[in-house]
Order: C-alpha cells, then structure tokens, then sequence
C-alpha cells in the first residue's frame, strides 16, 4: 500500500474525508440556502427560474456540483466503512450503559441522523433536481429568452401539506446533524485553539440553527401564500 | 448500607460469561468500592466460592490499574477512578450493576479483568524518547517555556486506565493516545521522534482494533485525571503532518 491509502484507510485518515466532505457540504449548504431566498420574492418566480437556469448551465457551478456529488458520495461511504469499524470495536455490549451522561444525543447518532438526512435527500432530488434536469418541464419567457420554469414546479410541490411536513422535520434532522458535524469537523482537523474554538462552536451552533429555519421557511412560506 | 450486586461473571476469555446476582449486608459508608468488593470476596471465600476477579494495585488513584464499568458509566458515578470512589456515591438498597471495560482491543481474561496490553503496545510503538548515554545532564539544562510544560504535565497525567475506550461509544483509544503523543511532541526531548512518533503510535492503535473518534467528548467526561479532547487535535495535527513530510513511504 502507498502512504496515502495506508492514510486514507487509517481511522484518522477515514475522519479526515468525513470531516473534508461535511465542510465542503456545509459550504454547499449556505450556496444552495442562499441563492433558494429568491423564492421569497414577489415576482411570479421570475428571479428563481434565472437562478436556478444559471445553476444548471455555467460551467464553473457545473464543476462545482460534480464536487458536491462526489462529497456526498464520499460522506455516505466513509460513514459507512466508520460505522462497521466502530461498532466491531465493541462486540460485547453493555447491559446499563448510561452515555446521556457524558455525550449529546445528536453526537453519538449521527449515523441515523445522516441516514435520515439521505433518504430526505432522495426524494428531494427526485422532486425538483431530476425534473430540472431530465424531467417534463413547463417553459416561461423572460424578455425573449425560454427559461425552464422550476418556480411553478416548487409552487406546486409545496401545496402538500405531507410534503410540507416532511420537508420542516428533515430541516430539524439537518440541524441536529449540522450542530454536532459542523465542529466536529474542525476538531478532527486539528483546529481547537483557545482562541478560535469558542467563535467555531458558537458559529456552528448558529449555522445548525439558522440555515435549516431558513430551509424550512421556504415550503411554509409558499404553503400559505398559495392558501390566500 | 444493603447493597444487591449484579456483577459479570466469566471463567476465562474463551467463555460466554453472565451476570450473577449478589447480596451484600452492612456496608459501610465510607468504604471505598473496592474494599466492598473484598467483603464481598470474603463471604464467597467462606462458602468456597470463587471470589469476583478484578484489578486494582495501589488504591490510590494514581496507578491506573483498577477499572469497572459501575451502573453505566466507567469508575461509577464520579469522575473518578474506582479505588477513589467511595460507598457513600450509591444509596442503600441500590441494585449495582458491575460490567468489564468492553472493547474488542480489551478482552475479558476472568469477571471483570481485562487485558490493556493493548495500551502497553502503542506506548512500545513510539511513546518513548532518545536519550544520550553519558553523565547525568544537568536538571533543567533545557529551557521549557512554564506554560509548555505544564501542558505536557497534564498530558502526561494519563494513567493509561482505559476509561476513555470503555465510555466511547466506538471504544476508540483516541484519548489514551494523544496523551501520550501530546505529552512528548510539545517537548524538545520529543522532537527527534515526533513525526515516527506520530505514525507509528496511530498505526499500532488501528492495528489492536480500537475504533474511530466521533468527537462526542464522552472520554473526557469520564477520564478520572480530566485529560482534554484538545489533545486528539493536537494527535490529528501531528499525524496529518507527519504523513505528509515524513519520509516514511
């Protein structure tokens, strides 16, 4: 074996493409939080349709979201290569094991939240992400130029309160998930310094809280303006 | 104080083992936990019973020898080891489970003994330093800036007990090892070593089976000399430079 997979099969070397992956995703996140409030403005889906054009035609967000394919491929695999490792590090059980004493909750399960957070992501790409791609689109116009219309298919989408509900719980999973990976990944990295580890964790815990209410605001906002 | 004991018993390590339900009657209060179990041990003595295998040595918290995972949490309810842990921490009438350290690096040898030699193995493979034969140097020859040496004195604290593997979730030995790597990469007498140091200690830690960290601090919450988590940093900053500059292919 050459050093680097003796690295990358090590258990630090397996932590490092976990924590690499979840910050590059983290990053992905606040891209794909940001550019989404355009579906709060008031102007029949105009803004959205452009962006989400844009999206999916440059070549750098190309480059980009093949990135982020890959992470979360990466992510997905490598948890579950830590997960087998772990759990055959401890055969035996305990009969009272009392770990709500010393450990967060989200912290020990976040391979259920990461599983929870997959099967979410399933049918959320095959929602809006397939349809855009490969699906039977609706087409607008804006000023002469034909614009997939994804804005009428998200309006559409979130006029079920199922679907509404569904998207709410994900968004509080991803929140769980977030404020335990979010640093958690720099502590694997090596980055605790008395200096900077207190603003990461509070800037973690706001990141969790805030980008997952976000999210979330968008099918409840776009619920009730279709119910007036 | 009367006490139910629910303590696992295993003849040897081939063995399936099982707990085993024990009364015992007027316990002191200010006994320590190990010394209810030799009064335990004396009542099964008399009926020529097979007393409850454990380990302990100096009883002073300081030797790292005794274990136990007491009522779900490793050294009992304080964070503390279980030698210092004393019978006034549980209520009379309480039902105390008693497990061994589980980790597949910490097999069951008898009751409630497991072998650490596991630990012994990653200090074999690097936790040591070069040392000039000759004279004895002078003390304090080397300057250490206070602060430094007083950071790889608490590193240095580690009693090697295993308390970090029995409270992870993944019995990941990240904690032990990162002592003992801290201790000697923030010294000058570590520098000769400290990028095979790294390398080596970590790959022998893989090798005897030890898991992963997930970042829960369970360790440091449990660790009896309080050893930080800030150190598995410094262990993932140590590692990760040395495989990259290392000349080690």
């Amino acid at each position: 074996m050459s050093w680097v997979s003796k690295t990358l099969n090590s258990t630090l070397g397996r932590k490092l493409m976990m924590a690499l992956t979840g910050l590059f995703l983290i990053i992905f996140l606040l891209g794909h939080v940001s550019g989404n409030t355009l579906l709060f403005k008031n102007d029949g889906g105009e803004a959205f349709n452009i962006y989400a054009k844009f999206m999916t035609t440059n070549p750098a967000v190309k480059i980009l979201s093949y990135l982020t394919y890959i992470s979360v491929i990466a992510h997905v695999v490598y948890s579950i290569i830590l997960t087998k490792y772990n759990k055959s590090a401890r055969p035996v059980a305990y009969a009272n094991s009392k770990a709500s004493t010393n450990s967060s909750w989200n912290s020990r399960n976040m391979g259920i939240l990461g599983t929870i957070i997959l099967i979410f992501l399933a049918v959320h790409l095959q929602g809006f992400w397939y349809k855009m791609h490969w699906g039977d689109m609706p087409v607008v116009s804006y000023g002469g130029e034909q614009y997939k219309d994804l804005y009428t298919i998200v309006n559409f989408a979130f006029q079920s309160e199922l679907l509404v509900a569904l998207y709410v719980v994900a968004m509080g999973f991803l929140g769980l998930h977030l404020s335990h990976g979010f640093q958690s990944a720099f502590q694997t990295l090596g980055l605790n310094h008395v200096k900077y580890s207190p603003a990461i964790q509070k800037l973690g815990l706001a990141f969790s809280i805030i980008v997952p209410a976000l999210f979330a605001s968008m099918p409840i906002y776009i619920y009730f303006i279709n119910m007036n | 104080m009367n006490l139910t004991l629910n303590i696992w018993r295993q003849k040897n390590n081939v063995d399936k083992g099982g707990f085993r339900e024990y009364k015992v009657s007027d316990i002191s209060k200010d006994m320590s936990f190990l010394e209810m179990l030799d009064v335990l041990n004396e009542q099964l003595a008399e009926k020529g019973e097979d007393p409850v295998h454990f380990d302990h040595d100096c009883r002073e918290g300081i030797c790292g020898m005794c274990s136990l995972y007491i009522n779900g949490k490793p050294h009992g309810p304080l964070q503390t080891t279980t030698c210092q842990l004393h019978m006034r921490s549980f209520k009379d009438g309480e039902t105390i489970t008693i497990e061994p350290w589980r980790a597949k690096a910490f097999p069951v040898m008898k009751d409630l003994v497991v072998d650490r030699s596991a630990f012994d193995r990653i200090i074999q493979a690097g936790g040591y330093v070069s040392v000039n034969t000759g004279g004895v140097p002078d003390a304090n020859e080397i300057p250490i800036p206070k602060r430094i040496a007083d950071e790889a004195f608490d590193a240095a604290t580690c009693i090697g007990c295993g308390a970090c593997v029995a409270a992870c979730k993944n019995a990941s030995a990240m904690l032990f090892t990162s002592a003992k790597v801290s201790q000697l990469a923030m010294l000058p007498q570590g520098q000769v070593e400290r990028k095979e140091r790294a390398e080596k200690m970590i790959a022998q830690m893989d090798a005897e089976g030890f898991g992963a960290c997930t970042n829960t601090g369970a360790c440091e919450a449990e660790c009896p000399k309080g050893i930080s988590i800030t150190n598995i940093a410094r262990m993932n900053r140590e590692y990760f430079s040395a495989v990259v500059s290392s000349e080690n292919v």
